[in-house]
Formats: structure tokens, sequence, C-alpha cells
């Protein structure tokens, strides 16, 4: 573990592996999770949930669950029907509004666990027992469970397609019409989620003394939350606190607005006691949002030596039973995102919204990218076998060349224009071949295959975003003690968010970094703050630190340079000491004693534009014939995050993305019978890797390409390890199979590499 | 709803008497009616293994135990792995080598690693790796948390 570095004998923090600050706690078992969390007299709130996929609700009878004693309330949706559906964080377009999801189902249920009465009680135990007693009677209506078949009815007059994303640009029926061949291909991303290893849960209390309504486990966005919260139930912002504690993992899917957070809080209100709601597994595998199902049938026209002319892609996307907190935004960002690093001269997509009779869904880790990456990264494979080139020779033909940066991809989404800001794709791509050794391993491979063996490698490349604006806020304190108190607005969902700030701010102020501490989560402390998602909170909430760090630098050299009887720039801050600048000998004074009864500065940071990471993925797979079996022998990723503050965790980002991306590409699925029951309800049904399928993982930390969009060069780490996971393992298991091609839908089970094994096996006999 | 029973569990060598239905989970008991908050619960079914704790020094899943099944017994959460102020070497090791995220499967696999390494101090490391795919994490991809428990098995060998 590396202490501080230096420079000209000032410690500096960024860059370095600095221990985290969040560790002590957690290991310690101190940490404070939602469930950690109870307030006297609370009550304990229980969801009855539809059983039916589809159906119109005739009776919802509550009595027998009041008669049980201890038993305080139950709702139907009657009793919460003032109460509006939950709105869009983003890309919340008008069309989707009669799709949102009220906080009970009104008078239709859209999937199994759909929330259609709640009950408190004093016990929690107690609460699942009344829960069992209310009687739903439900007419159960045929399910929709393929996005893909002809658009239904979602209610009367409402198509179950409420719109389609459309974007593009330049010529595409020409390049087409002109093209020297088309490839053309049918693809399927199945449904998975983030699946965090705490559920969620919310606990709410309302301090009748200071007219407060607070609610306890909030994570990813608690002022959006808060703001919500407080229009739904009619309060004002300011009588109403969100806070976060620890929070046992996000990946998009916690932290947003969800009915049981509402439900809570009214409650509180409404009963008079706190109120307290943890989901269990089952309820967070049918409840909590999903994520990734899409169809799409993308084409790409080349030229002669496969040199894209034009992509069009027509995709549909399953959203499930209701329109949530993300709206269009995974569709959105799928179809801005797809031509990834590559020339495209002329593009166009189309994407369905279809709601289907599934859980909702909305964003994962590389939203719409993991989706989109498979697709174009299967497309570019099929151009090499159409050409008769290797994956390494296409992908350098159609990079886009450092020199052409920055590109305006004529796309835009999350309210931004994709205007690719820097890098050096092919100098990437050639550190990943380096790295791996792609000359020798491929001939080991070549040679293993010869002996028998299904040995494969595959490449997937990409583009991310990060650091979503448009601003972040932060206010920096020195008390009297020399103690500093970083304020965000961000959020932290495991990611080590108060060590990364903490380290900017150390060097920045001239502090030591055990000194510093950092609050996020909190609406009571700071007006207002956007959280943490689209790996922004390095990037915006690290910029606008060292922007807050920078001003109090200078108030406190101000401050020194009258005391000290010096110009404010002959000093310097090392070790929370102001002292002369360059080692010079002389006096110095304690930034506590400059601080005296608090010193402060606050600064904003505002960005227009995200910026864009970017990586390459190889994959090593063997297949093992009798079983199926897949094995990811070798991984390697090469990410470029511009500058990596704090490179253990970038590394450790990019590791546990990955696992994340091969339970996508081989084990996790997200279910369903004929009838939409889902079918994956336990961690026994629903497989994410463990220790034994996560292979030892290859990381190359790139800062070729800094982003020129923040003064430190910062792009976000948190999902480039997720994003070409089932690209490259696709391409690993065509190359194993001698099959290019052949997967054409994620997660690949062993049945069906089976049933290959076998067709290629009779394809080789015929051709003896 | 049946009627309540009293017990007493010994956990990290203090004594807790407790008044619990005989359905009452020993996870829910450590937690609720002993405030050690430290043990987690994810999944409640015995998959993922957040809620290992150790008794009569096995790792024991302690949503698939019931609390009156563990009364007299010796039992020993997170809570009890430091020795005041002194981290237990599997805990440096995680955060030596970052082997914790969200923290939030890490009791489990701090308290599944301690009490293989006891029993087993010389396992190998196919063998360890077997034990470690018990429990399950979803931020860090298991390599370091594999990273720490070699390392601290190392340490608690020496010792």
């Amino acid at each position: 573990m590396s202490d501080a570095g230096q420079n000209g004998g000032k410690p500096t923090y960024v860059g370095r592996s600095m221990p985290r600050k969040e560790d002590g706690p957690l290991l310690r078992g101190r940490g404070r999770f939602a469930a950690d969390i109870n307030f006297p007299d609370q009550l304990h709130m229980r969801v009855v949930r539809s059983t039916f996929a589809h159906g119109r609700i005739v009776t919802v009878d509550i009595d027998a669950a009041l008669a049980l004693p201890g038993v305080r309330a139950a709702w139907r949706f009657a009793d919460v029907a003032d109460i509006e559906p939950i709105g869009f964080r983003l890309t919340g377009l008008t069309a989707l509004e009669p799709y949102r999801q009220t906080i009970l189902a009104r008078d239709r249920v859209r999937y199994v666990g759909d929330p259609v009465a709640v009950v408190f009680a004093d016990d929690p135990y107690l609460a699942e027992d009344a829960a069992e007693h209310v009687a739903v009677e439900i007419d159960e209506l045929p399910a929709v469970l393929h996005a893909g078949a002809a658009p239904g009815e979602f209610a009367e007059g409402l198509s179950s397609e409420p719109t389609i994303i459309r974007k593009g640009y330049g010529d595409v029926e020409a390049a087409f019409r002109d093209a020297h061949a088309i490839v053309s291909l049918s693809l399927d991303i199945g449904r998975h989620s983030g699946v965090a290893l705490e559920t969620r849960g919310a606990i709410a209390r309302y301090d009748a003394a200071n007219d407060m309504l607070e609610m306890h486990g909030a994570a990813k966005v608690p002022h959006w939350n808060r703001d919500q919260i407080a229009r739904m139930l009619g309060r004002p912002r300011t009588r109403v606190n969100l806070f976060e504690g620890h929070v046992g993992g996000g990946f998009g899917i916690r932290g947003e607005l969800y009915p049981e957070d509402v439900l809570v809080c009214l409650a509180a209100l409404r009963l008079g006691r706190p109120v307290k709601w943890i989901e269990d597994r089952r309820e967070n595998l049918i409840a909590a949002n999903h994520s990734r199902q899409q169809t799409h049938h993308v084409r790409a026209a080349i030229d002669r030596d496969g040199h894209i002319l034009a992509i069009d892609d027509e995709f549909f996307h399953d959203q499930g039973g209701y329109m949530r907190t993300h709206a269009a935004t995974v569709p959105d960002l799928a179809a801005a995102m797809l031509p990834g690093p590559y020339r495209v001269p002329a593009y166009r997509a189309a994407g369905h919204i279809r709601l289907t009779n599934k859980t909702p869904g909305g964003t994962y880790r590389a939203p719409g990218r993991y989706e989109s990456t498979f697709v174009r990264e299967r497309l570019i494979d099929a151009v090499a076998a159409r050409v008769g080139v290797d994956p390494v020779e296409i992908r350098r033909r159609n990079l886009i060349d450092r020199s052409e940066m920055p590109v305006a991809r004529k796309l835009e989404t999350l309210g931004t224009d994709v205007v690719l800001d820097s890098g050096d794709y092919a100098g990437l791509l050639q550190k990943a071949l380096d790295g791996i050794g792609w000359p020798a391993l491929q001939a080991e491979l070549a040679r293993r295959r010869q002996a028998g063996e299904r040995v494969g490698a595959g490449i997937g490349m990409f583009v991310e975003k990060s650091g979503l604006g448009p601003f972040d806020d932060v206010r920096i304190t020195v008390d009297g003690k020399g103690g500093v108190e970083v304020v965000t607005g961000a959020a932290s969902v495991g990611q080590g968010v108060e060590t990364v700030i903490a380290q900017i701010c150390a060097d920045t102020l001239g502090v030591d970094y055990a000194r510093i501490d950092v609050i996020h989560g909190q609406t009571d402390r700071i007006d207002r703050g956007l959280g943490a998602f689209a790996s922004r909170v390095t990037v915006m909430t690290g910029e606008a630190t060292r922007l807050a760090a920078t001003k109090l630098r200078g108030k406190a050299l101000a401050a020194a340079a009258e005391l000290m009887q010096m110009p404010a720039d002959k000093l310097d801050i090392v070790g929370g000491e102001i002292v002369p600048a360059n080692g010079a000998a002389g006096p110095s004074v304690g930034l506590a004693e400059v601080a005296g009864a608090g010193l402060a500065a606050e600064a904003s940071f505002e960005s227009a534009h995200m910026n864009y990471p970017y990586g390459v993925h190889i994959a090593v797979a063997c297949i093992a014939e009798d079983t199926g079996r897949v094995t990811i022998e070798r991984y390697l990723v090469a990410y470029d995050v511009g500058k990596a503050v704090n490179p253990m965790l970038v590394e450790g980002q990019i590791v546990g993305g990955l696992a994340q991306g091969i339970g996508g590409a081989l084990y996790e699925e997200f279910c369903y019978d004929d009838r939409g029951e889902p079918l994956s309800v336990t961690f026994a049904d629903y497989l994410m890797p463990t220790a034994r399928e996560v292979p030892r993982v290859e990381v190359i930390i790139s800062e070729d390409a800094p982003s020129p969009l923040n003064p430190m060069g910062l792009k976000g780490a948190g999902e480039g390890g997720t994003n070409a996971v089932g690209a490259a393992i696709a391409a690993a298991i065509d190359d194993a199979l001698g099959m290019p091609g052949a997967i054409t839908r994620l997660p690949v089970y062993p049945q069906q590499i089976r049933a290959l094994v076998k067709r290629k096996n009779a394809e080789t006999s015929e051709n003896v | 709803m049946s009627s309540k029973s009293d017990i007493t569990l010994h956990i990290n060598g203090h004594d807790h008497a407790i008044r619990v239905e005989p359905r009452r989970t020993l996870a829910d008991a450590i937690r609720e009616e002993c405030g050690q908050t430290g043990t987690h619960i994810g999944c409640e079914h015995g998959v993922c293994g957040a809620c290992t704790v150790i008794v009569d020094s096995a790792p024991v899943r302690s949503c698939l135990m019931f609390a009156v099944q563990a009364a007299g017994k010796a039992i020993r959460t997170v809570e009890g792995l430091a020795d005041g102020e002194a981290m237990h070497p599997m805990q440096r090791a995680f955060m030596d080598h970052h082997g914790l995220q969200c923290g939030f499967c890490t009791p489990g696999f701090l308290m599944l690693a301690v009490s293989v390494l006891e029993r087993e101090p010389d396992i190998g490391d196919d063998d360890l790796v077997d034990v470690l795919s018990s429990n399950l994490c979803r931020c860090t991809g298991y390599q370091n948390i594999i990273k720490a428990v070699r390392a601290a098995a190392a340490e608690m060998r020496r010792k």
C-alpha cells in the first residue's frame, strides 16, 4: 500500500492507491445499512404483491389483515388515490407519462410483484403474516411477454408501444444502395440486472415538533428523491430530508424512487409513527428494476475492404410493466452510443419502447452500452468474416483516428450532444494486444485447437461515457482544530467516493488525507446535488472539490499573509501548515489557527457535455464439449480513464464490473413462463458469478487521453469493466467453435453450446 | 404465531438473554434482539452467505438456523474479530488488498475465511477458492478477496 507521494517535498495523493477511508467501519461491523436503522415505536410495512402478470383488480379485501392483533393499518389503491404516479428523472418524454407507476396498482396489475396493498404492523414477522391475510381477487388477462411481437394495448386507447426513439445522421439509404455488401444480424440480450447484495430499504419518520419528514435508506439520488417525495406529498421541499447511510451496492437500480419509498413516507405522516420497510430477496428479484432486455435487427453497409459506410439498427426494448424514473434512458443510450469507436459515415437507429407484463426496467451499469456494444461488436466481427480479415485488422480499418478528435457524433443523449472529447483508440488496442501477447496467444490457441481443444479469443472495443453534468456543488470547511470537512451533493454506493474526494482535496488544499471528512447523501447538509450515476462523481464532484479547495486555499493564504507579514504568493500549505513556498526557511502558522472559528469556501462545477473514456476487452474462452461449460481462461481489460485518481479503486471498479458482465454473458437471466410467472426468484434460480467463475483479470489502466473538459483530465471508471464483456465472450466462443457469428444471444447457456458443438461436428464429418 | 422461549445467546463472549419465537432466525435474533447489526442478511435462503457467523467454530449461515438452535453455543460475529482497536489480520488484509467495496458481503466473507483458516491453516489454494465460492459478492469480482484471504492465511500461519 502506498503512502503519500512527494512533489518537491510536498506530499501528493492524487494518482496513488491510497487505502480507503470507507473501510474501517465496514470491516468492524459498524456500517449503517438500511436494515440497521431503527427508531423507537416503529411500524413495519409489508407489501402485498400481484401474483398475476396481467389482470383486472376485482377486490382487495384487507379486513382479515386488520383484524390481527398488532396490525395498525392496511391500504389499497383507494387509500392512496390522491398521490400522483412516480415521475421521470431522466429522458422523460411526454408520450411516456400515461405509463408511469402509481404507488399501489390502480385497476390493473401489470407484472407479478406489482404492489396491490400494504399492511403496517408492530413487528416485521407479524406484518408478513398479515399480508398473507389480504385477499386479492384478480381477473387474469393475457400477458404480453415479447417486446418484438405486434404491439397490443396497455390500457384503453394506449398502445403498448408508447414511442420509438429515433436517432441518426447522413444518407443511410444511399449508403446501403451503393454498398459493396450488406451484413445483417438479429441479436438478443437477455433480461438481467444489478442485484445488489443489500436489498432495498426505507425508513421514514415524521418529526412533528419541527414539521420535518425524514427518510433514511436513501441512495444514489437523495436530492432528486427529496424533491419528488415533497411534491407528491404536497410538502415544501424544505420540510423533507433524505439521509443516505451505507449502501450495499448500487449498480443503477438501487436508490431510484420506487413506490415503497413514497409509501413509507406517506405512512409516517399519516400514522404518526416511524415506518420501516426492508425488502426481502424474492421481492428484490421481482420488484426492483430489471434491465438490458432488447432485440436488435442491425445491418451494416460496407465497401470492398470492410470499411463501414452506414449502420442501420432497429431494436425492441422490453420495458416491463411501467415506465419508471429512467423513462427512455436505456434505449436512448443504446441508440446514441451504438456507433462506438468507429467511423460511421451514416447512421440510423429506431428503438421501439415496448411495455410488457414483466418487472419494469431501468438502468444497470453501462446501460444501453452493454447491449449496443454486443450488437456493434458482433456486427464488426461479422464484417470481418465477410471480408476475410481478422478481428484486429477490421477494427483498425474502422477506428476513429486520434487526429480526428474531438468528434461530434451528430447524436444527442441525456440532454447533451455526443462529442467524443479525446481518445487514441488504435493506441489502446495495441496496448491491449501487447498486454495479452496477441500473436503468441493466437499461435498457442491454434496449437491447442489442432490438438482437439475448443479454445478461442475474442475482442470487444467500446466507448463509454462519464461525467454527466450539468452541475455539482461542494463546500469545504476547516475547523479550529484543523479538521477539514468536504460537503458534497454526491452519493456513495460503495465505490469509494470519500477516498477519491479526500485525495483531491488533500492535494489541492495542502492538508493531510487523514484529516479530511467527506459528506455525501445528506439533503440537510447541502441544498442541491445530483448524486451518483452515469460515472459522474469523480469527474463532477471531483472538479467541484478542486475548485472549492483552490478558493479555500486562497482565503487561507490571504489571511496568513497578514499574520506572517509575507506576500500570499510566497506562501504554500503543506500538511495543514502554512509555510514559505518552495521549502524556504521562515515562520509557519497552522491552518487551524488561521481558520479560527471557521474558514469555508464553496464552488460549483458546471459541464454541458459528458466525456468519453474508452476501452478494449480481450477474452480467452475454453469450451467443454461434454457439458457445454464455458471457462474464461484469461481476460484483459485496457481502459483509458484520462487520469486515475486512485488506481487501486479504478482497477476494483473494472474487475467488479467485469464480474457483472460475465454474469450477463453466461449465467444471469430473469426468466418467465408463458403466463408471465417469474422463474428467477431466488439466488438458486438467478445465478450470479462466484469466485469460481470470475477469472484473474489483467488490467491496463491507461491515461493517454485526459479529458479536455476538466483541468485534471478526469473521466469516469465505473462502467468500462462491464461494457464489452458480452461482446468479447461471444467472440471468444465463436472462435473456440470455429463458427463465426454463432453466438447471437446473451446469456450463452451450456445447452446452446452443446447444440452448436453438435452442429459443428456434423458439418466437419460431412466435409470429410 | 407461537409462544416465545427464553434463551441465552453467547455472542463474542457476552451473554444475551432474549425472548424469541421458535421461528425467529439466528440472523434476526443477533441483529434485532442482540443489537449486533454487523451480521447482514442478503437472501434469507442460504445462498449468498452474507449472514455467515461462526457457531462452535463452524461457519454457519445464520439465516438458516433458528435462534433457539444456537442457544448455549459459542457464537462469533464480525464485531468480535478485532482485538480492541487492533484489527484481525483478515480485516487488515481486506483493507490492504481492496477486498471490499460496498462492504455488505464483507462480514460474511471475513467470518467464513477466518473460520476455515482456523480449522485448516494449510488449506490449498484451489480448495480455498472453492470455499470462498460459497459466498456472493457483487462489487469486487472476488480477485481482491482471494488475494486478501491468501495474505491473511500467511499472516495467521506466522502467528
